[in-house]
């Protein structure tokens, strides 16, 4: 098992190593610079500010400079927040991000297996199609879209909520972009959970437990739903991938203070340094995570075992 | 003959298939088991016998509503389990466990044997503590003949035979007084078989269990049983105490059963007359008029198309539906 982690994190390098290399020269490639201005500066000061940041160097040298600082522990200094250390920003941003990701991914996980196991134990009902149409439209409806309608109705017509803000972090405006980032989750969480516990739901050994004499709840809880989470379970990866750029707009779109924020700021600011460390950041998260995952997977399906 | 314990009276089981001849679909009734009744004593052994398909599993598992019946009564000592509702009925599970025909696929594969065994103790023994489930499921697996080192292991991590051990040992740990054996050794290796059904003669015998035992192997039914019960299509075609039943049947499809069993001396077996039967059975679906068994029957003539011959007794304790008996 131990084995198992370290080899994991040890092939993990490599995929990082290409990441990195690929964002690096994708930001370069893009045109325009950090210091491009409106307002042009004057050669002297624009030579001078090139070479603070090793603008001036060939790309090739920018770039075993970078990796080196990395590996160093440094991501340098952000472009555009002049007196702040990328490392800073993202120390601020990352625990925003952290909590509503964290949220969405807990609600999508609980209402999304809730929904499915309901619709799959009322299976060809009106209750299962409604609850699998609702999670179809759930899936086909971008968070660019229901995050706008979400904001009209609840935090404009209704003024039930916030329209937007961090205000400290409170529950009130994080309701809204908890719900727009877990919400193609939760469809698809409970498209997945129906799936599965259909087919568990007729297996033998349900029939098994049913003759035993157990109570239906214990049936469905104990022994259909630990085997129907296994296809949810191998899904975590991909949702957390999918809420972590989705949190990409739903921060923009809500002006929520988190790394997602930053993302797109950097990117549109060709903040170098800011992109690399949000890119590095998101890389290792699924990287770590889809192991939390595959172990996990070993918890739940005793056939798996982890040399 | 002792006071039944199980009393079947005319059980009809039927599935609606859909079916896409029209325009719009459209629902069969299939008869999957057809008025049948019969009676079980305590400690008693009943055998069902026939073909795939003819709704041998179908009925037991109706009796212990694993599948919903469509009509008659299940009696369990006096008393209609039909008028139940599925709580009451699930806190009655104790008193009749089944084995299933699968011994891997009955078992839920992310439990280990131990947990799969205390399972039904937990649920009815609320009171018993950890140590006395603990003891109670090792001295079954003792029982049933499995080591009961192997408590935490998983289903896979058995054989087949040891997987049916399992499957007996959770059906038998609650001390059930009826236990309905599904074709339980019809998946596994011959000599895997004869373990497993003298387990089940064995421990029949000690815990004095009555048992119904579904098999398609009329050897084992004559070994294991002290009644036979055939069906033909979802009908009850004969009953009868296995030894009459191996030495007279009357039913035209029964004798052809027994016909069929080889007999272990090569000299004896070739020069034996045997009833062979012709043709397949005949879909459930559109089952033929009058006798089912009319279209492959040697004997069947005008009167077997017009009507059903119904059960009748030919002895005290031997029935048969035929026209043409003795």
């Amino acid at each position: 098992m131990f084995a198992y982690v370290v080899r994991r994190i040890a092939a993990a390098i490599p995929t990082l190593a290409v990441i990195v290399t690929i964002a690096f020269f994708m930001m370069r490639v893009a045109p325009g610079g950090p210091f491009d201005l409106d307002r042009a500066l004057t050669p002297e000061i624009e030579a001078r500010i090139k070479a603070a940041y090793r603008l001036d160097q060939p790309l090739h040298r920018q770039y075993l400079a970078y990796v080196g600082d990395v590996l160093s522990g440094d991501f340098g200094p952000s472009f555009k927040s002049r007196d702040f250390t990328v490392a800073e920003l993202m120390a601020a941003g990352f625990p925003a991000s952290l909590r509503i990701g964290a949220a969405a991914i807990v609600l999508a996980i609980l209402v999304g297996m809730g929904l499915g196991t309901l619709a799959a134990l009322r299976q060809n009902t009106s209750v299962d199609y409604a609850t699998m149409g609702l999670a179809m439209t759930g899936i086909t409806i971008p968070n660019f879209v229901m995050a706008p309608l979400l904001t009209l109705v609840f935090g404009v017509y209704l003024a039930l909520l916030p329209v937007a803000g961090w205000n400290e972090g409170a529950i009130r405006n994080l309701v809204l972009p908890v719900i727009v980032l877990a919400l193609p989750q939760i469809a698809y969480i409970a498209r997945l959970t129906r799936g599965s516990m259909v087919e568990v739901l007729g297996a033998n050994y349900i029939r098994t437990a049913r003759a035993k004499g157990m109570p239906e709840r214990i049936v469905v809880v104990r022994h259909a739903l630990k085997a129907a989470a296994l296809p949810v379970v191998s899904y975590l990866g991909p949702a957390t991938a999918g809420i972590l750029t989705g949190s990409v707009v739903v921060e923009t779109i809500f002006d929520l203070p988190g790394m997602g924020r930053y993302f797109v700021q950097g990117a549109l600011n060709r903040d170098y340094t800011l992109v690399m460390a949000t890119v590095i950041v998101y890389a290792a998260l699924i990287i770590v995570l889809n192991l939390i995952v595959d172990l996990l997977y070993g918890v739940l399906d005793p056939k798996v075992r982890h040399p | 003959m002792t006071a039944p314990l199980l009393s079947v009276d005319k059980l009809d089981v039927r599935f609606a298939l859909r079916t896409r001849r029209g325009l719009l679909p459209t629902w069969i009734d299939l008869r999957a088991v057809d008025s049948v009744s019969f009676t079980l004593g305590a400690g008693e052994t009943l055998g069902i016998v026939g073909e795939s398909g003819c709704g041998k599993s179908t009925l037991a598992r109706a009796i212990l509503r694993l599948v919903p019946a469509a009509g008659g009564r299940v009696l369990w000592l006096g008393e209609d389990l039909t008028k139940l509702d599925d709580d009451a009925f699930r806190r009655r599970r104790r008193d009749f466990q089944i084995v299933f025909q699968d011994p891997l696929a009955a078992l839920d594969p992310r439990m280990t044997a131990g947990t799969i065994i205390a399972e039904p103790l937990r649920t009815f023994h609320p009171e018993l503590s950890r140590a006395a489930i603990q003891a109670k499921v090792a001295a079954t697996m003792r029982d049933v003949g499995l080591a009961p080192e192997h408590i935490n292991r998983y289903p896979h991590e058995f054989s087949g035979g040891q997987c049916q051990r399992i499957g007996i040992a959770r059906a038998i740990v609650l001390e059930p007084k009826l236990l309905v054996c599904d074709e339980p050794v019809s998946a596994l290796d011959v000599s895997i078989q004869a373990q497993i059904i003298n387990l089940l003669k064995r421990l029949q015998r000690e815990r004095g269990m009555a048992m119904i035992f579904i098999s398609h192997n009329l050897a084992v039914v004559r070994h294991l049983c002290h009644r036979v019960l055939v069906l033909y299509l979802g009908k009850a075609v004969e009953l009868a105490p296995t030894e009459r039943l191996f030495a007279r049947a009357l039913h035209p499809y029964t004798q052809a059963l027994i016909a069929a069993v080889p007999v272990p001396d090569p000299a004896v077996e070739r020069n034996r007359s045997k009833l062979v039967l012709r043709g397949d059975l005949p879909s459930s679906l559109a089952p033929p008029s009058g006798c089912p068994f009319r279209t492959r029957c040697p004997k069947a003539d005008a009167v077997c198309a017009q009507s059903m011959p119904a059960l009748l007794p030919v002895a005290s304790d031997h029935t048969v539906a035929c026209h043409h008996a003795g």
